[in-house]
């Protein structure tokens, strides 16, 4: 298993190597999706060559608060995630399900070609790993898989990135998403930097992964490599901007539907839907029907959709959830208690995403804190 | 000719700049097939041949503010079988109605030279005000693909797939990362209709609001994020006061801030 082994098939490569890598991925007819500076953010964008990665940019965040800076490095993955995840290119935001065209007698189904890209994503965090594994079995794991994110996700090649560098909202920590990846990958890259030299560990994380390695150049790694790797997942670690006591939160939520909180959140919740579009696992969507005006075509669109909108909840006469209040309520505690109903698990990573986005710095930790705080005793057993 | 008859389409203009009027004839290739489909009545920016009512729809532009309006509106919706307003005008009144919020004998005193010879009222108000519509398109002007859209939905009996949620959620889905966010700039996107495709923010500017507030907007604590952001009261007054000035979310935020 990846992660077991301590340095048993281990490599490091450099930066011509982490070039070659890119190289190797193209010519095996992958897309490369990885990090880009745009718009004052990192986003995740076609990338060819190494030179279009975030060479020497961190990100500095807070509550509703983003701001790149410079680092004094030249790290490629010296920043923590930014505003998009992985999800827009497995479940995309808008796309088109099928067209309808009107025939002599009746109609006929127009099926939209599977999608013709394969990629290979770039920087993958262990949180983020996790998130991808959530979407997995909301997607594929049931009785109806969608076949959609199943095309999109088979033959996806994924160079997990081992985090160094968390940012002011991260609690990968705390849901134990984060910060090592110990699978889920077909290879792993912990960025080395000291005076002098700039190398990548690289563990192997599939078959398909040892085949790519073979391809690039590459040397053993030693006790050495694996230490230093070891300590800056250490050092990640220990600084987590955030944190949340999980014990007993599926109960802590589920049991105070009524608390004075959810009102409280709700004066400042501004029910725009960010923290749903951002979050990594939120798989929310609804369908757009549209005709033409001759009548002749019609066609149906999926789209992002949110707990937070008034349609999302509309049933025959209405919306049943009418307040920014129970909207509030539903989806923070989807995502940290109702999930494990559901899903057998929480639906949050710790990515700290929805805090950082949220235009008004609402913050999911606090929010819990401040319900398990004012209740008189432990709810957890 | 064994061709059912077409519905009639009417296009009334009333207190408006006519945009939203010409988002219709920029329609351009979908306009020879909307020609097709509907025999236009009454368009009288596209052409002066009228066809008698009823229409089978009508779409109106522009808000009551003289009471010649305030009759003829009722004449267009006894002739009209269904009423959608399009434009901000329409629904909410428009920028015309910064007039409700000051002496209307103050502006035509300061405007024209012989003020005895203006009709107008003090208020300029949504159509929504005076008669029963069937739908308000929102947006200032509104969105060709939208108009599209609405009158594709009415002829096929169909409604129409038009979100009143946040501009955010058009912004997000576009991949655009958070000006408010990444760069400070102050955006009203979060309290605002979806509808435009978040242009600014695409442009790496903020929203100001020009489709209207969102179906349940929050603009007090959008407000108190935009202070600490750096702008002042008079700031906040001004920028919910502008084309959707009277639509009440937007009213009530300007009045919360001093000018």
């Amino acid at each position: 298993m990846p992660g077991q082994a301590p340095t048993a098939g281990e490599a490091i490569i450099d930066r011509e190597g982490l070039q070659a890598l890119l190289d190797a991925l193209s010519a095996r007819g992958f897309s490369v999706i990885g990090p880009r500076v745009r718009d004052e953010a990192i986003v995740y964008e076609a990338v060819r060559e190494v030179a279009d990665l975030p060479e020497g940019w961190t990100d500095r965040q807070d509550g509703g608060h983003y701001r790149l800076e410079r680092r004094k490095d030249r790290a490629l993955f010296g920043y923590a995630v930014g505003p998009h995840s992985w999800k827009r290119f497995l479940f995309p935001p808008q796309q088109r399900l099928w067209r309808a065209q009107r025939t002599g007698a009746g109609f006929a189904i127009l099926e939209e070609a599977p999608p013709l890209d394969r990629w290979a994503f770039l920087g993958v965090r262990a949180c983020e790993l996790r998130a991808l594994a959530i979407q997995d079995r909301v997607f594929l794991g049931g009785s109806h898989p969608d076949r959609s994110y199943a095309e999109r996700r088979r033959g996806l090649f994924i160079v997990a990135l081992q985090c160094g560098e968390p940012s002011g909202t991260c609690f990968c920590v705390s849901m134990e998403a984060g910060p090592k990846a110990a699978s889920g990958f077909d290879l792993a890259l912990t960025e080395l930097l000291s005076p002098g030299s700039h190398r990548f560990l690289v563990e192997v994380g599939s078959p398909a992964g040892e085949e790519i390695l073979g391809a690039i150049p590459h040397r053993p790694a030693g006790a050495a490599d694996r230490r230093e790797a070891d300590a800056l997942l250490a050092s990640t670690a220990s600084r987590m901007g955030r944190s949340l006591d999980t014990r007993g939160i599926r109960e802590l939520l589920q049991d105070h539907p009524e608390h004075p909180r959810w009102q409280e959140v709700a004066a400042r919740c501004l029910a725009c839907a960010n923290c749903t579009m951002v979050c990594p696992t939120c798989f929310c969507s609804t369908v757009e029907d549209h005709t033409t005006l001759t009548g002749e075509g019609a066609e149906r669109t999926r789209l992002w959709d949110s707990c937070f909108t008034l349609d999302f909840s509309y049933l025959h006469g209405g919306s049943v959830r009418k307040e920014i209040r129970s909207r509030y309520r539903q989806w923070m505690t989807h995502k940290l208690s109702t999930w494990f109903d559901q899903f057998g698990s929480s639906g949050c990573v710790g990515c700290g995403r929805c805090i950082t986005w949220c235009p008004v710095g609402i913050d999911l930790t606090e929010e819990a804190r401040a319900i398990r705080a004012s209740l008189p005793e432990p709810t957890h057993a | 000719m064994s061709n059912p008859p077409r519905p009639r389409l009417a296009v009334w203009k009333f207190a408006s700049c006519d945009g939203c009027q010409l988002s219709l004839l920029d329609c351009e290739e979908e306009l020879l097939a909307l020609a097709e489909k509907v025999e236009i009545g009454y368009f009288l920016e596209a052409s002066r041949k009228t066809l008698p009512g009823p229409y089978d729809l009508s779409l109106v532009e522009g808000s009551i503010t003289t009471p010649e309006d305030a009759e003829r509106i009722q004449e267009v919706r006894r002739a009209s079988k269904k009423l959608v307003t399009i434009g901000a005008c329409a629904t909410a009144g428009g920028i015309q109605a910064l007039r409700n919020f000051a002496r209307i004998g103050d502006f035509l005193s300061a405007v024209y030279a012989s003020p005895g010879y203006i009709r107008t009222l003090d208020r300029s108000t949504p159509i929504a005000a005076h008669v029963p519509v069937d739908f308000e398109l929102q947006g200032c002007p509104i969105h060709r693909f939208q108009l599209l859209e609405v009158i594709s939905a009415f002829l096929s009996g169909r409604s129409p797939a038009i979100p009143h949620y946040s501009v955010c959620l058009e912004c997000k889905r576009a991949g655009h990362p958070c000006v408010l966010v990444a760069r400070g700039t102050p955006c009203l996107g979060p309290v605002t209709h979806a509808g435009c495709g978040a242009i600014c923010p695409g442009y790496a500017r903020g929203c100001y609001g020009c489709y209207g507030p969102m179906e349940s907007p929050n603009p007090p604590s959008l407000s108190l994020r935009w202070r600490a952001l750096g702008a002042s009261e008079r700031d906040l007054h001004r920028v919910f006061r502008t084309f959707n000035a009277a639509a009440a979310p937007f009213r009530r935020e300007s009045e919360a801030h001093a000018d």
